[in-house]
């Protein structure tokens, strides 16, 4: 399989805390992969530098390379703003621009120059069906889309993401404010998108990952514990960590 | 028998209370007042003949104060146009850009700015504006333009100060999520910020507004009183708070009635921008 994603000795830290203690991990194209592992395991913080959201935080400094197919990501040729329209990013808790839900997901596409009234129609429309809400908000595009509901507030910005029409699509705990319906219909979604997209899945929840990911890796204080298809982590993990983490003997 | 402390409570709670009200109460007398002295020569001249009346010469029966109006109008107009760029770009660069340490030295600044008495902009704009217009733009320098040049300047720190905060209040994750999706710092701050900050904007302008029209002092120095409608922003003029500060000291019977009902005007022009600054920041509020 295609490695779409890669990281070689990527070492982080803020100040004196290092939160990424040597990473090296490759990340398969078409393939929803899913990072776990308790809060201060690193797994959002190495999201954060696959799309240099990294760069607003002050007092990082980051070692070893992360690369986009074989290009890295951290040279300073690189521009992270076209970085960002390459990778889409969807957040903890949506963050809905405060604008009507078709400028929402149009916003994407204007940023890059598009205004064709017709092509732009055609990407919001494609990019809610793919995200499962267009049947919800089809009649009321013109509204605010602060008035929707957490589940669909969520769904919209994986539409956002989509208008971009990125080639990876990171979520960082997509579904940790959600009812279950609203994830199963994110789930859903993003099991129809990845043979588009290379996604990859943060989530504490571990059955969330064996759900719905082909590839899983386990994060435990900075350290990547254990990488390998779904089915082996899940089923037959090699770490002792692994195991209790998965059996929710910590967490 | 009641007990001390509770009697105490009481005590501080009505001192208070009374301290409150009475800003409430000169407000309304001050209301009052100048509607006591200021409306009955709305009746006997008629509201018409006020406030459309081209000719003022209150010594002989005539108090049409419309130049005055238009002349207020102008020059708080033209306020806006130079200070609210001038404001709102200076507070996209202190929320926006500028690192703390510029933050920190620029804010103190721009306050210190509010604090400098009206008197010396006025001294400031005739001492070097009016020269400047005199010599490079033609007329005798006290203008439209050049009042409008100095109100500008003194209606910054309004708007910096009010935009700024508007702008700062506008949530990181808006910022992030724009930056998320491969926007750059400006788009960002076009297309989201801005906007999210809209009403905040819209009434640091209404409020710079209401200080440019009832700015006084500043303006008598600068305006050139002349009581007609201006013609060119070459041409002087005067306010309604100019006319008031001008002629009250030697004014008497009708005349000084006739200064009361300028101040009428001015009140209300300045209640209506008021309340449309504060429906502005409860919408942002609300939001």
């Amino acid at each position: 399989m295609d490695t779409k994603i890669a990281t070689d000795r990527l070492r982080l830290s803020f100040g004196e805390t290092e939160v990424l203690k040597t990473i090296s991990i490759k990340v398969h194209k078409n393939t929803i992969t899913g990072f776990m592992g308790p809060s201060g395991s690193g797994k959002s913080t190495l999201i954060s530098v696959i799309n240099r959201m990294i760069d607003f935080e002050n007092n990082v400094r980051i070692e070893g390379d992360a690369t986009i197919d074989g290009t890295s990501i951290l040279d300073g040729s690189i521009n992270p703003i076209e970085l960002r329209r390459r990778v889409g990013t969807v957040f903890a808790v949506p963050i809905p621009l405060p604008r009507s839900i078709f400028e929402n997901v149009a916003y994407g596409p204007r940023l890059k120059g598009t205004s064709d009234r017709t092509t732009l129609h055609h990407i919001v429309e494609d990019s809610l069906k793919k995200a499962f809400l267009w049947d919800e908000v089809k009649d009321r595009l013109g509204t605010s889309a602060l008035k929707l509901s957490g589940g669909q507030q969520q769904r919209l910005c994986l539409a956002r993401t989509l208008a971009l029409k990125p080639e990876i699509i990171l979520l960082d705990e997509p579904c940790s404010g959600l009812d279950p319906i609203s994830t199963a219909k994110i789930e859903d979604a993003l099991s129809e998108l990845k043979s588009e997209y290379t996604i990859i899945l943060v989530s504490n929840n571990t059955k969330q990952i064996a759900r719905i990911s082909d590839f899983s890796a386990f994060f435990y204080l900075g350290e990547l514990i254990e990488y390998d298809t779904t089915e082996k982590v899940f089923t037959a993990p090699s770490e002792t960590k692994t195991e209790d983490y998965i059996q929710g003997k910590f967490g | 028998m009641i007990d001390r402390t509770v009697l105490k409570e009481h005590l501080v709670k009505w001192v208070l209370v009374a301290f409150a009200l009475s800003s409430l109460l000169f407000l309304f007398l001050i209301f009052i007042f100048i509607l006591a002295e200021g409306l009955p020569l709305f009746l006997k001249v008629g509201l018409n003949k006020i406030i459309f009346g081209m000719k003022w010469a209150p010594t002989k029966g005539h108090f049409g104060i419309f130049p005055m109006i238009i002349s207020s109008f102008l020059v708080t107009i033209g306020a806006l146009i130079i200070g609210a760029p001038l404001g709102l770009s200076c507070a996209i660069y202190l929320s926006e850009y500028a690192g703390k340490r510029t933050r920190m030295l620029l804010k103190p600044a721009i306050e210190l700015l509010a604090g400098i008495p009206s008197v010396v902009f006025g001294f400031l704009g005739v001492i070097y504006i009016v020269p400047l217009v005199r010599n490079y733009l033609g007329g005798s320098g006290f203008s439209l333009i050049s009042t409008c040049l100095v109100l500008g300047v003194m209606i910054l720190p309004t708007i910096i100060s009010i935009s700024f905060d508007a702008l700062v209040s506008v949530p990181r994750t808006y910022r992030e999520g724009s930056a998320a999706m491969g926007a750059t710092k400006w788009q960002t701050i076009y297309k989201v910020i801005i906007p999210s900050a809209k009403s905040g904007i819209l009434a640091s302008f209404i409020l710079g507004m209401g200080r440019a029209i009832g700015e006084t002092m500043a303006v008598i120095m600068i305006a050139g009183n002349a009581l007609k409608i201006p013609t060119g922003i070459l041409d002087p003029l005067r306010t309604l708070t100019g006319n008031i500060a001008l002629e009250l000291a030697y004014a008497t019977g009708d005349h000084r009635l006739g200064l009361f009902s300028t101040g009428v005007v001015l009140m209300v022009i300045i209640m209506i921008l008021n309340y449309i600054a504060n429906f502005g920041i409860k919408r942002k509020i609300a939001k």
